[in-house]
Formats: structure tokens, sequence, C-alpha cells
């Protein structure tokens, strides 16, 4: 096996990860970490073509995609860590309740 | 692809708003307002310059910074992304009118939020680099900088119910652009290109086209909100700000649609199957019968509202059956192709204007009475005679009566199912009228019902009602250019057109 083959194999796993854990998991932090497992699935994926298509030196597009793509995930996860905080102060919950 | 026009329209499209949003960020409260507003008329006013521009030179693209695709980032604005700008600047500058009204209404009003200026001129660059994006990373970032803005335009108020409505809000876009980027990535490994018109060449059906396929539209559905994705959408929309609500109903979500449109028209046409069509029009169905019984089991006036976008998404997703055609049938022999094109378009305008309407309304409602309780609309013609008008006619245009923008869209529609021969969705278009009417006519006997007590309406301002009805009137004076809209979109070939599925077999199979 190649060693892309197994970046790729591993990426889809991450990805079949995050994607049960956001819909399973009820808990605000548990669902944010989730969505970034699949992120780093989705990134892994993106690099282990770079590599799979190198002849000299890895493709720098995908790795360019990626930089701006981990940008944009850090950001959302602030943003989704800042919120769940902010919930968290206003009424003491942590997680969503069947009719919330 | 260099024989067309080079403008700087496009560019300016997606860098004035940004520039302008930045800008007020300097300002104090009042002057963010300010700065904010006058963003967002000089950027419909360069909206609307652009229109014309498509519409005498046709296709107009941008390079930016002069880098050539594929290293740089090429803007281009055909005439479908011309008419969802067009349609976001007209919306969206009464929508900005309405906010700088209703934030300074101070007694009655929910107080100022400057915050909501940067915001929205934000999701404004966003919205139009949605539309004129020509890449498939592009997409994904656009899609981003929407998403994030919309949720932080929803949780505005503060209020708690919002926040948690804002956070589910926001784990579901999340997950949306990652399914979507995943499958952007598998695209990109088996072809090595992100351009659309590229990939729509050179796109060969097969195991992993299927599969991003399927990632894709998975992730956009999240996005758009269909069913049964569409869990998201009801209390996001009715927890937020009144023009908000407006912003995230008539034009946020039309977005993933526009995208989810593009991708299955021009570069996937390989890999789509009649089966997929049907499959995609069925949630569609769905959520038009479900969107539509759960606004009429309601029993506050913005959930009802926001319950009956889920069911007026659910017919945008009706066109794809139709424009899938069967193996064996040519573009050509199609006539229903143009019809049901008519039907997408007219339903994403008349809905845009008529839902802008209904929530600025519910709005004026929530300013008059302190809450939205449906019971308590009774007397509204007398109290307030201009949005219960406005209600009204946002009302008939959502069922589809004539002559409003929502009855030519679902006159086209059933006019293209007829022409197809794919009758059973006929009744589903029918079904969704009637619900809809149900809705509609329990808010209108109730504001025509004599009140039980008096004077429980405080005042409001006229300019804004007025705003609101001038929407609500949009949503009819949409079928004056019908004919000319049409023309325009069939020029540049995207309308009419039909994928010609080759392939056989199950949804989403090619093997």
């Amino acid at each position: 096996m190649e060693t892309y083959q197994i970046y790729s194999l591993t990426s889809a796993v991450l990805f079949v990860i995050g994607l049960g854990g956001v819909f399973i998991s009820r808990h605000f932090i548990k669902k944010i970490i989730a969505t970034i497992i699949m992120g780093g699935g989705v990134f892994l994926s993106f690099v282990s073509f770079a590599e799979r298509d190198a002849l000299t030196f890895a493709d720098p597009v995908p790795h360019a995609l990626v930089i701006t793509g981990i940008v944009v995930a850090v950001a959302s996860a602030a943003f989704a860590l800042a919120l769940a905080r902010r919930i968290y102060q206003l009424t003491g919950e942590e997680s969503f309740t069947k009719d919330k | 692809m260099t024989d067309l026009l080079t403008s700087p329209y496009p560019a300016l499209l997606v860098g004035l708003p940004v520039l302008l949003a930045t800008l007020s960020l300097f300002f104090r409260t009042r002057g963010k307002a300010l700065v904010g507003l006058l963003g967002c008329l000089l950027t419909a006013g360069l909206a609307i310059v652009a229109f014309i521009e498509v519409a005498q030179h046709g296709t107009v693209i941008h390079i930016l910074g002069g880098w050539e695709p594929p290293l740089g980032i090429m803007l281009r604005m055909d005439s479908l992304a011309a008419v969802f700008i067009g349609m976001t600047a007209v919306v969206g500058v009464f929508i900005s009118l309405y906010a700088w009204q209703y934030f300074r209404a101070d007694e009655s009003g929910p107080g100022e939020f400057p915050l909501f200026w940067p915001l929205w001129l934000f999701l404004w660059a966003g919205l139009n680099g949605l539309f004129l994006s020509n890449d498939l990373f592009n997409l994904f970032v656009t899609i981003e900088v929407i998403g994030i803005c919309a949720v932080a335009l929803a949780v505005l108020s503060g209020k708690t119910t919002a926040m948690f409505a804002g956070l589910r809000y926001l784990l579901a876009a999340i997950t949306g652009s990652m399914a979507y980027l995943f499958g952007v990535a598998l695209i990109y490994g088996s072809t090595g290109t992100l351009d659309l018109g590229l990939l729509g060449q050179v796109l060969e059906p097969g195991t992993t086209t299927t599969f991003a396929l399927l990632v894709i539209t998975f992730g956009l559905m999240v996005k758009m909100a269909g069913f049964p994705f569409h869990f998201w959408l009801p209390p996001a929309h009715s927890a937020a700000l009144a023009p908000v609500s407006a912003l995230l109903s008539a034009l946020v979500v039309k977005g993933a649609f526009y995208i989810l449109l593009r991708l299955w028209m021009e570069v996937f046409g390989v890999s789509i199957t009649y089966a997929a069509g049907q499959l995609i029009g069925l949630a569609g169905a769905i959520a038009v019968i479900w969107g539509s019984w759960q606004a009429f089991m309601q029993t506050s006036l913005k959930l009802i509202v926001a319950h009956s976008s889920v069911a007026q998404l659910g017919y945008l997703l009706m066109i794809f059956p139709l424009l899938i055609l069967a193996p064996g049938v040519t573009a050509d022999s199609a006539d229903w192709l143009s019809p049901a094109w008519t039907a997408g378009i007219f339903q994403v305008i008349a809905h845009a204007f008529a839902k802008a309407s209904f929530f600025l309304s519910a709005g004026l409602i929530i300013m008059a009475l302190g809450h939205d309780r449906i019971e308590s609309l009774r007397d509204l013609v007398g109290n307030m005679r201009i949005t219960a008008m406005a209600i009204g006619l946002a009302g008939v245009s959502l069922i589809g009566l004539p002559p409003s923008g929502g009855f030519m869209a679902k006159w086209m529609l059933l006019k293209g199912i007829f022409l197809s021969g794919q009758w059973w969705w006929a009744p589903v278009v029918l079904a969704g009228s009637l619900l809809t009417a149900g809705y509609v006519f329990m808010l209108l006997r109730l504001a025509f019902a004599p009140a039980r007590e008096m004077g429980t309406f405080k005042p409001v301002p006229k300019s804004l009602e007025i705003v609101a009805l001038i929407l609500a009137l949009g949503s009819f004076l949409i079928v004056f250019p019908a004919d000319y809209m049409i023309q325009f979109l069939e020029s540049t070939g995207v309308f009419g057109s039909g994928i010609e599925s080759i392939v056989e077999g199950g949804a989403y199979g090619n093997d």
C-alpha cells in the first residue's frame, strides 16, 4: 500500500467519525470537536492527493487550499466556542435538549 | 474564455461592500449606521449598473490582479448571476432602509444594533462573491463568509433562544461546508482542476465523481435547509431581529440553492441520473407538504413565516426532476425546460420579495404588541392597515394566486410538470398551495376579526409599514418584466438547458 493511500483512508475515516459525532452527540463542545475532526479529515484528503501527484515535489495548489480552509475552520470553531460559552454563561446549559 | 468582455464591476461588487464594512467598524454607533446605510445604497446602485452592463454586453469577466486562472481567481457575471445579484440589491436595499428606521425607533423598537451594518455588508459581499464565483474553492470560501455573517446576525439580539438557534445553525453550516469541501477535494484529486467550466468538460463518470456529487449535494442541502435537513431553519429565522429574519429567509438560503443549481446543471451532468433528479424532487415535495403543514400548526407569527420558508424552498428543489431528462430525450425536444427554469427563477425572486415583506411586517407587529402570538392579531386591519395589507399581498404571492410572482412560478412549474409527463408532482404543488392558503387565511381571518380589548396596539412608524408594503407589491410587479427577463436568461444558454442523462441505473449509480 502506498503512503498516500493510508492518508486517504484515514481522512475518510476521520470525516465519517466527525459527521457521526455532529449528529449523535448533544453536548456543545463535543459537537464542535466533531466538526473540527471532520475538517481534519477533509484537509488530510487534500494533502494526500498532493502527495499522490508528486513527481519531484508535491502539488502546491492543495496546500494553498488547505491553508485557506484551516483559517476558515479555525474562525468558525472560535465563533462556535464563543457562542457555546455565552449560552453557558446565560443559562448554565451545556448541551442541546429536546425542546431547544 | 478570453473573448468575453473584461469589466471592473464584478470585482467592485465584492470589494466595495467589504471596504465599506471595514470602514464602518471605525465609527461609533450612529456613524456605523450611517456608513452602513450609505454602503448599502452604493452597493445596490453598483449592482444595478453591473446588471445593465451584462444586459448590454452579455457575460462579463474580471481576472483579479491580472493573475490568470488556474493560479488567480476569475469572477464571471453571466445573466443568471446578474439576476441573482439584481434581486439581492433590490430586496437588500429595502431591508436596509427598514433596518435604518427600525433600529432608530427608540420607544417601542428593539434598541440599536450598530454591528448589524458591517455584518450585513460583509454578508452582501459574500453573496455577490458567491454569484460571481467560477471555481469550486471560491464557492466554499464565499459560503463560509455568508454562513458566519448570517449566524452572527441571527444571534445579534443576544436573547437565549436566538443563541441556541444560532449555535445549531452554525454547527449545521460548518457540517454542510465541510461535506462540500470533502467533495471538492475528491473532484480536485480526480481531475486536478477546480474551474467550473473546465470541470464540465473533463469530469468523467465513475465512483469518485458520484461520491463527490453525493457529499456536495448533502452539504448544500444542509445549507439551504432542504428536507430532511431543515431542522435548524425555523428556530434560527424566527428568533432573529426582524430585518435579519428577512435577510436570512429572502437571500441567504438562496445562495446554497444557486450553487446546487449551477453544479448540477453545469458540472455534474455526466454523473446525474434520472432517478437522482426524482430523489431530490421527492425531498422538495416532502418539504412543501411538511413545511406548510408545520406552518399551519404554529401559534406564533414568526414561526409560521419561518416554516413557510421550508415549504417555499421545497418548490425550488422540485424543478430538478424536470431539468434532468430521461435517457433518449434531447434538450431540443424537451419543451418543458423553459417553463421549469422560469418557475425556478420566479420562485426565487417572488419568495425573496414576499418573505422579506412578511418578516418585516411580523417585526412591526412585535413592535406594536410586544409579542407575536397570533391570537392577538385581532383587529389588525383597524389598527395597522398598511401592515395588514402587506401581509395579505405577501400571503397571496406565497399561495400563488394570480397575478402575483408566486402565481407565475407555480403556474410555470405545473406547466413544466404536465409537459414533461411527470404528473405525480402536480398534486404536491396544488396541496402545497392549499395548505399555504390555510395559514395565510387563518392570519387574515384574525386580522379582520373584531377586537376583544382596545388599545393593545402601540403606534409604529408609518415609513416602516410602507417599506414592507413596497416589498409585498414588488412580488407582484416582477411579473411585468417577465418576458424581458426570460429572454435575457435565455441569451446565455444556461437557461433552457437540461441534463441529458446518458447513464441509466440506480439513484446515483453509474457502474
